[in-house]
Protein backbone atom coordinates (compact mmCIF):
# COMPACT_ATOMS: atom_id res chain seq x y z
CA UNK A 1 0.00 0.00 0.00
CA UNK A 2 2.92 2.36 0.96
CA UNK A 3 4.72 2.06 -2.54
CA UNK A 4 1.86 2.82 -4.52
CA UNK A 5 0.90 5.49 -2.73
CA UNK A 6 4.50 7.40 -2.91
CA UNK A 7 4.36 6.48 -6.67
CA UNK A 8 1.14 8.42 -6.90
CA UNK A 9 2.83 12.14 -5.59
CA UNK A 10 5.23 12.51 -8.29
CA UNK A 11 2.48 11.42 -10.90
CA UNK A 12 0.38 14.40 -9.91
CA UNK A 13 3.18 16.51 -9.98
CA UNK A 14 3.69 16.03 -13.23
CA UNK A 15 0.10 16.30 -14.64
CA UNK A 16 -0.13 19.59 -12.64
CA UNK A 17 3.02 20.89 -14.59
CA UNK A 18 1.52 19.49 -17.68
CA UNK A 19 -1.23 21.59 -17.18
CA UNK A 20 0.49 24.59 -16.44
CA UNK A 21 2.78 23.96 -19.86
CA UNK A 22 -0.11 22.96 -22.06
CA UNK A 23 -2.11 26.17 -20.69
CA UNK A 24 0.87 28.12 -21.38
CA UNK A 25 0.89 27.48 -24.53
CA UNK A 26 -2.76 27.56 -24.86
CA UNK A 27 -2.29 31.38 -24.32
CA UNK A 28 0.28 32.20 -26.43
CA UNK A 29 -1.72 30.81 -29.53
CA UNK A 30 -4.67 32.18 -29.00
CA UNK A 31 -2.52 35.39 -29.39
CA UNK A 32 -1.25 34.84 -32.60
CA UNK A 33 -4.20 33.39 -33.77
CA UNK A 34 -5.63 36.50 -32.89
CA UNK A 35 -3.21 38.65 -34.78
CA UNK A 36 -3.93 36.59 -37.96
CA UNK A 37 -7.73 36.83 -37.94
CA UNK A 38 -7.14 40.55 -37.25
CA UNK A 39 -5.64 41.29 -40.97
CA UNK A 40 -7.99 38.83 -42.43
CA UNK A 41 -10.64 40.84 -40.90
CA UNK A 42 -8.79 43.76 -42.23
CA UNK A 43 -8.26 42.70 -45.98
CA UNK A 44 -11.97 41.94 -46.17
CA UNK A 45 -13.53 44.94 -45.19
CA UNK A 46 -11.99 48.28 -46.03
CA UNK A 47 -14.12 50.02 -43.16
CA UNK A 48 -12.48 47.90 -40.28
CA UNK A 49 -10.08 49.40 -38.54
CA UNK A 50 -8.12 46.78 -35.78
CA UNK A 51 -7.11 49.28 -32.83
CA UNK A 52 -4.47 47.91 -30.66
CA UNK A 53 -3.25 49.06 -26.83
CA UNK A 54 -0.76 48.57 -24.74
CA UNK A 55 -1.54 46.35 -21.34
CA UNK A 56 -1.91 49.70 -19.44
CA UNK A 57 -5.21 51.37 -18.15
CA UNK A 58 -4.18 54.78 -19.33
CA UNK A 59 -3.18 53.60 -22.57
CA UNK A 60 -6.37 51.53 -23.54
CA UNK A 61 -8.74 54.05 -22.38
CA UNK A 62 -7.37 56.71 -25.45
CA UNK A 63 -7.49 53.50 -27.49
CA UNK A 64 -11.41 53.28 -26.39
CA UNK A 65 -11.85 57.23 -27.14
CA UNK A 66 -10.39 56.64 -30.63
CA UNK A 67 -12.36 53.29 -31.19
CA UNK A 68 -15.78 55.06 -30.10
CA UNK A 69 -15.08 58.26 -32.24
CA UNK A 70 -14.50 55.80 -35.09
CA UNK A 71 -17.55 53.74 -34.42
CA UNK A 72 -19.73 56.90 -34.57
CA UNK A 73 -17.89 57.54 -38.27
CA UNK A 74 -19.52 54.35 -38.93
CA UNK A 75 -17.07 52.16 -39.35
CA UNK A 76 -16.38 48.75 -37.81
CA UNK A 77 -13.75 48.49 -35.27
CA UNK A 78 -12.19 45.69 -33.80
CA UNK A 79 -10.22 46.38 -30.17
CA UNK A 80 -7.61 44.34 -29.88
CA UNK A 81 -6.31 45.84 -26.31
CA UNK A 82 -4.12 44.98 -23.33
CA UNK A 83 -1.60 43.45 -26.14
CA UNK A 84 1.83 44.05 -23.81
CA UNK A 85 4.46 45.94 -24.35
CA UNK A 86 6.02 47.26 -27.32
CA UNK A 87 8.25 44.66 -28.43
CA UNK A 88 4.84 42.74 -28.53
CA UNK A 89 2.58 44.85 -30.46
CA UNK A 90 4.84 46.59 -32.63
CA UNK A 91 5.29 43.51 -35.32
CA UNK A 92 1.82 43.39 -35.44
CA UNK A 93 1.10 47.36 -36.25
CA UNK A 94 4.13 46.82 -38.80
CA UNK A 95 2.75 43.63 -41.06
CA UNK A 96 -0.79 45.00 -40.64
CA UNK A 97 -2.60 43.05 -38.22
CA UNK A 98 -3.69 46.42 -36.45
CA UNK A 99 -4.60 49.79 -38.00
CA UNK A 100 -4.46 52.19 -35.07
CA UNK A 101 -2.43 52.51 -31.76
CA UNK A 102 -1.53 54.82 -29.48
CA UNK A 103 1.37 56.11 -28.98
CA UNK A 104 3.89 57.90 -27.34
CA UNK A 105 6.47 60.44 -29.60
CA UNK A 106 9.37 60.17 -27.17
CA UNK A 107 8.72 56.49 -26.13
CA UNK A 108 8.60 55.23 -30.07
CA UNK A 109 11.34 57.18 -31.04
CA UNK A 110 13.72 55.57 -28.73
CA UNK A 111 11.89 51.79 -30.14
CA UNK A 112 13.56 52.81 -33.62
CA UNK A 113 16.57 54.93 -32.87
CA UNK A 114 18.48 53.90 -29.58
CA UNK A 115 20.67 56.79 -29.46
CA UNK A 116 17.78 59.82 -29.63
CA UNK A 117 18.02 62.44 -27.89
CA UNK A 118 15.69 64.65 -25.58
CA UNK A 119 14.24 67.52 -27.25
CA UNK A 120 10.82 69.59 -27.62
CA UNK A 121 7.60 68.00 -28.28
CA UNK A 122 8.06 69.16 -31.79
CA UNK A 123 11.75 68.22 -32.13
CA UNK A 124 10.76 64.58 -31.34
CA UNK A 125 7.91 64.24 -33.09
CA UNK A 126 9.76 65.12 -36.37
CA UNK A 127 12.47 62.67 -35.08
CA UNK A 128 10.16 60.08 -34.80
CA UNK A 129 8.07 60.13 -38.23
CA UNK A 130 11.66 60.54 -39.90
CA UNK A 131 12.26 56.66 -38.54
CA UNK A 132 8.63 55.17 -38.63
CA UNK A 133 8.45 52.64 -41.32
CA UNK A 134 6.70 53.44 -44.49
CA UNK A 135 3.64 51.77 -43.88
CA UNK A 136 2.96 53.20 -40.82
CA UNK A 137 1.74 57.01 -40.81
CA UNK A 138 2.04 59.49 -37.17
CA UNK A 139 -1.38 61.80 -36.81
CA UNK A 140 -0.78 64.51 -35.06
CA UNK A 141 0.27 64.47 -31.83
CA UNK A 142 -1.73 65.29 -28.74
CA UNK A 143 -0.96 67.89 -25.94
CA UNK A 144 -1.32 65.32 -23.39
CA UNK A 145 1.94 63.92 -22.24
CA UNK A 146 2.64 60.71 -20.57
CA UNK A 147 6.67 60.69 -20.16
CA UNK A 148 8.82 59.67 -16.92
CA UNK A 149 8.90 62.20 -14.44
CA UNK A 150 10.98 62.95 -11.43
CA UNK A 151 8.90 63.05 -7.97
CA UNK A 152 8.89 64.37 -4.54
CA UNK A 153 6.60 63.80 -2.16
CA UNK A 154 4.10 67.49 -1.17
CA UNK A 155 6.09 67.68 2.40
CA UNK A 156 9.50 67.51 1.03
CA UNK A 157 8.94 70.06 -0.90
CA UNK A 158 8.31 72.76 0.80
CA UNK A 159 11.68 71.38 2.99
CA UNK A 160 13.82 71.89 0.52
CA UNK A 161 11.47 74.57 -1.15
CA UNK A 162 11.58 72.19 -4.76
CA UNK A 163 9.79 73.37 -7.91
CA UNK A 164 12.31 71.76 -10.68
CA UNK A 165 14.59 69.33 -10.90
CA UNK A 166 17.55 71.94 -10.65
CA UNK A 167 16.59 72.73 -7.13
CA UNK A 168 17.51 69.20 -6.15
CA UNK A 169 20.88 70.50 -6.54
CA UNK A 170 21.87 71.59 -3.27
CA UNK A 171 19.57 68.74 -1.09
CA UNK A 172 22.22 66.63 0.17
CA UNK A 173 21.66 62.34 0.35
CA UNK A 174 19.25 62.14 -2.57
CA UNK A 175 17.95 58.71 -3.71
CA UNK A 176 16.55 58.17 -6.59
CA UNK A 177 14.02 55.32 -7.00
CA UNK A 178 13.10 53.54 -10.18
CA UNK A 179 12.37 50.57 -12.29
CA UNK A 180 15.62 48.62 -12.66
CA UNK A 181 16.63 50.48 -16.30
CA UNK A 182 16.73 53.87 -14.94
CA UNK A 183 20.62 53.21 -13.43
CA UNK A 184 20.99 53.58 -17.52
CA UNK A 185 18.75 55.85 -18.78
CA UNK A 186 20.78 59.25 -19.79
CA UNK A 187 18.09 60.92 -17.93
CA UNK A 188 19.70 59.41 -14.77
CA UNK A 189 22.84 59.47 -15.71
CA UNK A 190 22.66 62.70 -17.40
CA UNK A 191 21.38 64.62 -13.86
CA UNK A 192 25.14 65.96 -12.96
CA UNK A 193 25.59 67.38 -15.88
CA UNK A 194 21.89 68.65 -16.48
CA UNK A 195 21.33 70.22 -13.35
CA UNK A 196 24.52 69.61 -11.23
CA UNK A 197 22.03 67.10 -8.81
CA UNK A 198 23.85 64.27 -6.97
CA UNK A 199 21.83 61.36 -7.07
CA UNK A 200 22.21 57.37 -5.99
CA UNK A 201 20.12 55.15 -7.73
CA UNK A 202 17.74 52.50 -6.03
CA UNK A 203 15.98 49.92 -7.75
CA UNK A 204 12.33 49.86 -6.79
CA UNK A 205 10.21 48.80 -9.53
CA UNK A 206 6.95 48.13 -9.12
CA UNK A 207 7.65 49.55 -5.27
CA UNK A 208 8.63 52.94 -6.44
CA UNK A 209 5.62 55.09 -5.08
CA UNK A 210 5.12 53.01 -1.95
CA UNK A 211 8.97 53.62 -1.28
CA UNK A 212 8.95 57.79 -1.73
CA UNK A 213 5.52 57.66 0.38
CA UNK A 214 7.14 55.26 3.09
CA UNK A 215 10.39 58.25 3.24
CA UNK A 216 13.04 55.25 1.70
CA UNK A 217 13.97 57.66 -1.57
CA UNK A 218 13.67 61.05 -1.85
CA UNK A 219 13.04 61.59 -5.58
CA UNK A 220 10.47 59.20 -7.77
CA UNK A 221 10.39 58.33 -11.87
CA UNK A 222 6.89 57.96 -12.10
CA UNK A 223 4.66 58.62 -15.60
CA UNK A 224 3.49 61.90 -15.85
CA UNK A 225 0.01 60.76 -15.98
CA UNK A 226 0.26 58.37 -13.25
CA UNK A 227 -2.78 58.46 -11.07
CA UNK A 228 -1.24 58.72 -7.59
CA UNK A 229 0.70 61.72 -8.46
CA UNK A 230 -2.48 63.07 -7.74
CA UNK A 231 -3.82 60.82 -4.66
CA UNK A 232 -0.60 60.47 -2.64
CA UNK A 233 -0.13 64.02 -3.46
CA UNK A 234 3.31 63.88 -4.93
CA UNK A 235 4.95 67.52 -6.75
CA UNK A 236 6.32 66.72 -9.89
CA UNK A 237 9.54 68.64 -10.82
CA UNK A 238 9.66 70.50 -13.78
CA UNK A 239 12.04 69.97 -16.23
CA UNK A 240 12.86 73.63 -18.11
CA UNK A 241 16.15 72.01 -19.43
CA UNK A 242 14.75 68.88 -21.12
CA UNK A 243 16.23 66.17 -19.71
CA UNK A 244 13.54 64.08 -20.43
CA UNK A 245 12.60 63.28 -24.04
CA UNK A 246 8.99 64.37 -24.86
CA UNK A 247 6.03 61.60 -24.45
CA UNK A 248 2.91 63.32 -26.10
CA UNK A 249 0.35 61.03 -27.17
CA UNK A 250 0.66 60.11 -30.90
CA UNK A 251 -1.85 57.79 -32.84
CA UNK A 252 0.17 55.68 -35.28
CA UNK A 253 -2.03 54.19 -37.91
CA UNK A 254 -1.29 52.01 -40.42
CA UNK A 255 -0.53 54.58 -43.76
CA UNK A 256 -3.38 52.88 -46.07
CA UNK A 257 -5.88 53.64 -43.49
CA UNK A 258 -4.01 56.75 -42.40
CA UNK A 259 -6.00 59.42 -44.28
CA UNK A 260 -9.83 57.92 -44.26
CA UNK A 261 -9.26 58.10 -40.03
CA UNK A 262 -7.17 61.75 -39.92
CA UNK A 263 -10.19 63.97 -39.17
CA UNK A 264 -11.71 62.33 -36.74
CA UNK A 265 -8.56 61.11 -34.86
CA UNK A 266 -6.88 64.21 -35.18
CA UNK A 267 -9.21 65.90 -33.49
CA UNK A 268 -9.41 63.91 -30.34
CA UNK A 269 -5.86 64.58 -30.22
CA UNK A 270 -6.19 68.04 -30.58
CA UNK A 271 -9.15 68.12 -27.19
CA UNK A 272 -7.27 65.87 -25.07
CA UNK A 273 -4.78 67.76 -22.37
CA UNK A 274 -2.25 66.21 -19.80
CA UNK A 275 -4.37 67.14 -16.77
CA UNK A 276 -7.83 65.40 -18.25
CA UNK A 277 -5.25 62.18 -19.35
CA UNK A 278 -4.43 62.34 -15.63
CA UNK A 279 -8.01 62.82 -14.28
CA UNK A 280 -9.13 59.97 -16.44
CA UNK A 281 -6.62 57.64 -15.13
CA UNK A 282 -7.74 58.69 -11.48
CA UNK A 283 -11.06 57.44 -13.19
CA UNK A 284 -9.88 53.94 -13.98
CA UNK A 285 -7.69 53.35 -11.34
CA UNK A 286 -9.12 54.57 -8.01
CA UNK A 287 -12.71 54.81 -9.38
CA UNK A 288 -12.48 51.18 -10.98
CA UNK A 289 -14.42 52.49 -14.05
CA UNK A 290 -14.56 50.62 -17.24
CA UNK A 291 -12.24 52.34 -20.13
CA UNK A 292 -15.59 52.37 -22.42
CA UNK A 293 -17.30 54.64 -19.70
CA UNK A 294 -14.32 56.53 -19.46
CA UNK A 295 -13.89 57.16 -23.06
CA UNK A 296 -17.85 57.78 -23.48
CA UNK A 297 -18.00 60.62 -20.86
CA UNK A 298 -14.88 62.51 -22.66
CA UNK A 299 -16.26 62.34 -25.97
CA UNK A 300 -19.51 63.35 -25.07
CA UNK A 301 -17.73 66.49 -22.80
CA UNK A 302 -15.39 67.08 -25.53
CA UNK A 303 -16.21 66.41 -28.58
CA UNK A 304 -20.02 66.89 -27.87
CA UNK B 1 26.57 31.68 -31.26
CA UNK B 2 27.12 35.37 -31.36
CA UNK B 3 24.55 35.79 -29.21
CA UNK B 4 26.52 33.64 -26.17
CA UNK B 5 29.40 35.60 -27.01
CA UNK B 6 28.16 38.95 -25.89
CA UNK B 7 26.54 37.13 -22.99
CA UNK B 8 29.36 35.98 -21.60
CA UNK B 9 31.26 39.15 -22.55
CA UNK B 10 28.82 40.85 -20.78
CA UNK B 11 29.18 38.16 -17.65
CA UNK B 12 32.61 38.75 -17.36
CA UNK B 13 32.87 42.42 -18.26
CA UNK B 14 34.84 44.94 -15.58
CA UNK B 15 31.68 46.85 -15.93
CA UNK B 16 29.77 43.99 -13.82
CA UNK B 17 32.10 44.77 -10.82
CA UNK B 18 30.62 47.84 -10.82
CA UNK B 19 27.32 50.09 -10.74
CA UNK B 20 24.30 49.73 -8.52
CA UNK B 21 23.74 46.36 -7.92
CA UNK B 22 27.71 44.26 -9.07
CA UNK B 23 27.22 41.00 -10.80
CA UNK B 24 28.60 38.69 -7.15
CA UNK B 25 26.42 41.00 -4.97
CA UNK B 26 23.28 39.58 -7.07
CA UNK B 27 24.38 36.46 -7.18
CA UNK B 28 24.46 36.60 -3.08
CA UNK B 29 21.69 37.80 -2.68
CA UNK B 30 19.89 35.46 -4.77
CA UNK B 31 21.70 32.79 -2.50
CA UNK B 32 20.61 34.37 0.59
CA UNK B 33 17.28 34.11 -0.70
CA UNK B 34 17.51 31.01 -1.72
CA UNK B 35 18.88 29.50 1.08
CA UNK B 36 17.13 31.15 3.58
CA UNK B 37 13.74 30.49 2.11
CA UNK B 38 14.70 26.90 2.08
CA UNK B 39 15.82 27.00 5.65
CA UNK B 40 13.00 28.20 7.17
CA UNK B 41 10.82 25.87 4.90
CA UNK B 42 12.78 22.92 6.08
CA UNK B 43 12.62 23.98 9.89
CA UNK B 44 8.89 23.99 8.73
CA UNK B 45 8.24 20.72 6.50
CA UNK B 46 10.75 18.63 8.36
CA UNK B 47 9.09 18.08 11.53
CA UNK B 48 5.93 18.10 10.27
CA UNK B 49 7.20 15.39 7.05
CA UNK B 50 8.06 13.32 9.88
CA UNK B 51 5.59 13.19 12.48
CA UNK B 52 3.38 12.19 9.10
CA UNK B 53 5.74 9.94 7.93
CA UNK B 54 5.91 8.39 11.56
CA UNK B 55 2.81 8.51 12.80
CA UNK B 56 1.13 7.91 9.16
CA UNK B 57 -1.80 10.07 9.84
CA UNK B 58 -2.89 13.89 8.33
CA UNK B 59 -1.19 12.63 4.88
CA UNK B 60 -4.09 13.79 3.18
CA UNK B 61 -4.23 16.95 4.67
CA UNK B 62 -0.85 17.51 3.86
CA UNK B 63 -1.02 16.39 0.19
CA UNK B 64 -3.85 18.97 0.05
CA UNK B 65 -2.36 21.79 2.21
CA UNK B 66 1.25 21.40 -0.12
CA UNK B 67 -0.23 20.56 -3.13
CA UNK B 68 -2.78 24.18 -2.75
CA UNK B 69 0.86 25.89 -1.86
CA UNK B 70 2.46 25.04 -4.81
CA UNK B 71 -0.14 26.01 -7.46
CA UNK B 72 -0.46 29.45 -6.10
CA UNK B 73 2.06 31.79 -8.56
CA UNK B 74 4.27 33.17 -6.60
CA UNK B 75 4.66 36.51 -8.59
CA UNK B 76 1.37 37.23 -7.61
CA UNK B 77 1.59 36.25 -4.35
CA UNK B 78 4.81 38.31 -3.70
CA UNK B 79 2.85 41.26 -4.59
CA UNK B 80 -0.21 40.51 -2.77
CA UNK B 81 1.92 39.84 0.30
CA UNK B 82 4.18 43.31 -0.71
CA UNK B 83 0.38 45.10 -0.97
CA UNK B 84 -1.00 44.11 2.57
CA UNK B 85 1.71 43.97 4.98
CA UNK B 86 3.69 47.46 3.50
CA UNK B 87 6.35 48.56 1.53
CA UNK B 88 8.84 48.50 4.58
CA UNK B 89 8.56 44.32 4.80
CA UNK B 90 8.64 43.66 1.40
CA UNK B 91 11.44 41.35 1.98
CA UNK B 92 9.38 39.51 4.23
CA UNK B 93 6.58 39.17 1.83
CA UNK B 94 9.19 37.65 -0.98
CA UNK B 95 10.88 35.15 1.68
CA UNK B 96 6.91 34.38 2.70
CA UNK B 97 6.25 33.30 -0.65
CA UNK B 98 9.32 31.66 -1.19
CA UNK B 99 9.14 29.50 1.77
CA UNK B 100 5.54 28.59 0.47
CA UNK B 101 7.35 27.07 -2.62
CA UNK B 102 9.52 25.38 -1.08
CA UNK B 103 7.51 23.55 1.28
CA UNK B 104 5.79 21.33 -0.66
CA UNK B 105 8.82 19.52 -2.08
CA UNK B 106 10.70 19.12 1.31
CA UNK B 107 7.14 18.11 3.13
CA UNK B 108 6.72 15.29 0.66
CA UNK B 109 10.43 14.21 0.86
CA UNK B 110 10.70 14.25 4.65
CA UNK B 111 7.02 11.90 4.83
CA UNK B 112 8.21 9.87 1.97
CA UNK B 113 11.23 8.87 2.99
CA UNK B 114 9.80 7.29 5.98
CA UNK B 115 6.98 5.32 4.38
CA UNK B 116 9.36 4.21 1.61
CA UNK B 117 10.97 2.45 4.35
CA UNK B 118 10.37 -1.11 4.63
CA UNK B 119 8.05 -1.94 7.51
CA UNK B 120 9.63 -5.34 8.25
CA UNK B 121 12.84 -3.06 9.62
CA UNK B 122 10.83 -0.86 11.79
CA UNK B 123 8.56 -4.32 12.77
CA UNK B 124 12.46 -5.50 13.49
CA UNK B 125 13.29 -2.23 15.30
CA UNK B 126 10.03 -2.39 17.64
CA UNK B 127 10.51 -6.31 18.18
CA UNK B 128 14.09 -5.44 19.76
CA UNK B 129 12.82 -3.05 21.88
CA UNK B 130 13.29 0.16 20.59
CA UNK B 131 10.83 2.80 21.89
CA UNK B 132 8.58 5.02 19.03
CA UNK B 133 11.20 8.30 19.29
CA UNK B 134 14.24 5.29 18.88
CA UNK B 135 12.64 4.11 15.60
CA UNK B 136 12.35 7.48 14.45
CA UNK B 137 15.69 8.61 15.08
CA UNK B 138 17.80 5.33 14.50
CA UNK B 139 15.04 3.81 11.62
CA UNK B 140 13.12 5.91 10.22
CA UNK B 141 15.42 9.24 9.85
CA UNK B 142 18.45 7.49 8.50
CA UNK B 143 16.88 5.27 6.16
CA UNK B 144 14.67 8.42 5.08
CA UNK B 145 16.92 10.73 4.51
CA UNK B 146 18.31 10.34 1.08
CA UNK B 147 14.59 11.37 0.12
CA UNK B 148 14.22 14.21 1.99
CA UNK B 149 17.21 15.40 0.65
CA UNK B 150 16.02 15.03 -2.49
CA UNK B 151 12.98 16.98 -2.06
CA UNK B 152 15.22 19.84 -0.51
CA UNK B 153 17.01 19.27 -3.32
CA UNK B 154 14.13 20.04 -5.59
CA UNK B 155 12.91 22.85 -3.09
CA UNK B 156 16.48 24.73 -3.89
CA UNK B 157 16.32 24.12 -7.24
CA UNK B 158 12.62 25.77 -7.84
CA UNK B 159 13.50 28.63 -5.75
CA UNK B 160 16.60 29.16 -7.57
CA UNK B 161 15.06 29.95 -10.18
CA UNK B 162 11.99 31.50 -8.57
CA UNK B 163 14.16 34.18 -6.37
CA UNK B 164 14.55 36.18 -9.98
CA UNK B 165 11.33 37.88 -9.08
CA UNK B 166 12.35 39.40 -6.37
CA UNK B 167 13.13 42.19 -8.20
CA UNK B 168 10.13 42.86 -9.49
CA UNK B 169 9.50 44.31 -5.62
CA UNK B 170 13.25 45.81 -5.94
CA UNK B 171 14.62 43.06 -3.97
CA UNK B 172 18.09 42.69 -5.99
CA UNK B 173 19.16 39.25 -6.83
CA UNK B 174 20.34 38.55 -10.90
CA UNK B 175 16.40 39.07 -11.64
CA UNK B 176 17.28 42.71 -11.59
CA UNK B 177 19.87 42.61 -14.00
CA UNK B 178 17.14 40.49 -16.11
CA UNK B 179 14.59 43.10 -15.68
CA UNK B 180 16.79 45.83 -17.04
CA UNK B 181 17.84 43.86 -19.44
CA UNK B 182 14.59 43.57 -21.15
CA UNK B 183 13.86 46.85 -20.62
CA UNK B 184 16.94 48.30 -22.10
CA UNK B 185 16.22 45.23 -24.70
CA UNK B 186 19.86 44.75 -23.87
CA UNK B 187 19.82 40.83 -25.20
CA UNK B 188 23.82 39.98 -24.45
CA UNK B 189 22.17 41.12 -20.48
CA UNK B 190 19.30 38.84 -20.50
CA UNK B 191 21.23 36.14 -21.64
CA UNK B 192 23.89 36.84 -19.35
CA UNK B 193 21.94 36.80 -16.46
CA UNK B 194 19.95 33.93 -17.02
CA UNK B 195 23.13 31.50 -17.68
CA UNK B 196 24.21 32.98 -14.47
CA UNK B 197 21.21 31.68 -13.17
CA UNK B 198 21.34 28.99 -15.18
CA UNK B 199 25.09 28.12 -13.53
CA UNK B 200 23.76 28.64 -9.97
CA UNK B 201 20.76 25.82 -10.43
CA UNK B 202 23.06 23.23 -12.43
CA UNK B 203 26.00 23.98 -9.57
CA UNK B 204 23.69 23.55 -6.19
CA UNK B 205 21.80 20.31 -8.21
CA UNK B 206 25.14 19.05 -8.55
CA UNK B 207 26.26 19.45 -4.82
CA UNK B 208 22.65 18.53 -3.80
CA UNK B 209 23.02 14.97 -6.08
CA UNK B 210 26.66 14.10 -4.24
CA UNK B 211 24.93 14.99 -0.80
CA UNK B 212 22.34 12.67 -1.45
CA UNK B 213 24.24 9.97 -2.14
CA UNK B 214 27.02 10.43 0.61
CA UNK B 215 23.80 10.09 2.88
CA UNK B 216 22.88 7.16 1.90
CA UNK B 217 23.40 4.66 5.07
CA UNK B 218 25.88 2.09 4.50
CA UNK B 219 23.33 -1.21 4.79
CA UNK B 220 21.37 0.67 2.04
CA UNK B 221 23.92 1.40 -0.18
CA UNK B 222 25.10 -2.18 -0.39
CA UNK B 223 21.35 -3.32 -1.28
CA UNK B 224 20.90 -0.92 -3.71
CA UNK B 225 24.26 -2.73 -5.65
CA UNK B 226 22.38 -5.81 -6.01
CA UNK B 227 18.61 -4.95 -7.43
CA UNK B 228 18.07 -8.76 -7.47
CA UNK B 229 18.00 -9.07 -4.04
CA UNK B 230 15.98 -5.78 -3.40
CA UNK B 231 13.34 -7.06 -5.98
CA UNK B 232 12.81 -10.25 -4.19
CA UNK B 233 12.50 -8.56 -0.60
CA UNK B 234 9.99 -5.61 -1.78
CA UNK B 235 7.93 -8.13 -3.90
CA UNK B 236 5.83 -9.28 -0.44
CA UNK B 237 5.52 -5.93 0.69
CA UNK B 238 2.07 -4.59 -1.59
CA UNK B 239 0.67 -7.76 -0.92
CA UNK B 240 0.48 -7.40 3.12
Amino acid sequence: MSITRTRIIPVIGLAAAAVFALSACGSSDSLQGGGSSGNQGGDDQSKTIVVGSQSYPSNEIIAEIYSQVLEKDGFTVERKFAIGQRDAYMPSLEDGSIDLFPEYTGSLLQYYDKSATAGSSDEVYDAMVKVLPDNLKALDYSPATDQDSYNVTAAFAKENNLTEIGDLAGVKDLTFGGAPELEQRPYFTDLKKVYGVDAKFEATADTTVDELVAGNIQVANVYSADPRIETEDLVTLKDPKGLFLAANVVPIANADKADEIADAINKVSAAMSPEELVAMNVESTVDQRSSADIAKKWIADNLG
Amino acid sequence: MNVFLDAFAWIFSPDRTTGYLPLWEAVLQHLGFTFGSVAIAALIAIPAGWAIGHTGKGREIAVFLSGAARSLPSLGLVVLLYLVIGVNFKEQAAVVAFVLLAIPSILAGAYAGIEAINRSTVEAGRAVGMTPMQILWKIEVPLGLPLLIGGIRSAVLQVVATVTIAAYVGLGGLGFALIQGIQTRNAAQILGASIVVVILALVLDGAFALFQRIVVPRGVAVQHSSPTRRRTRRAPVPAT
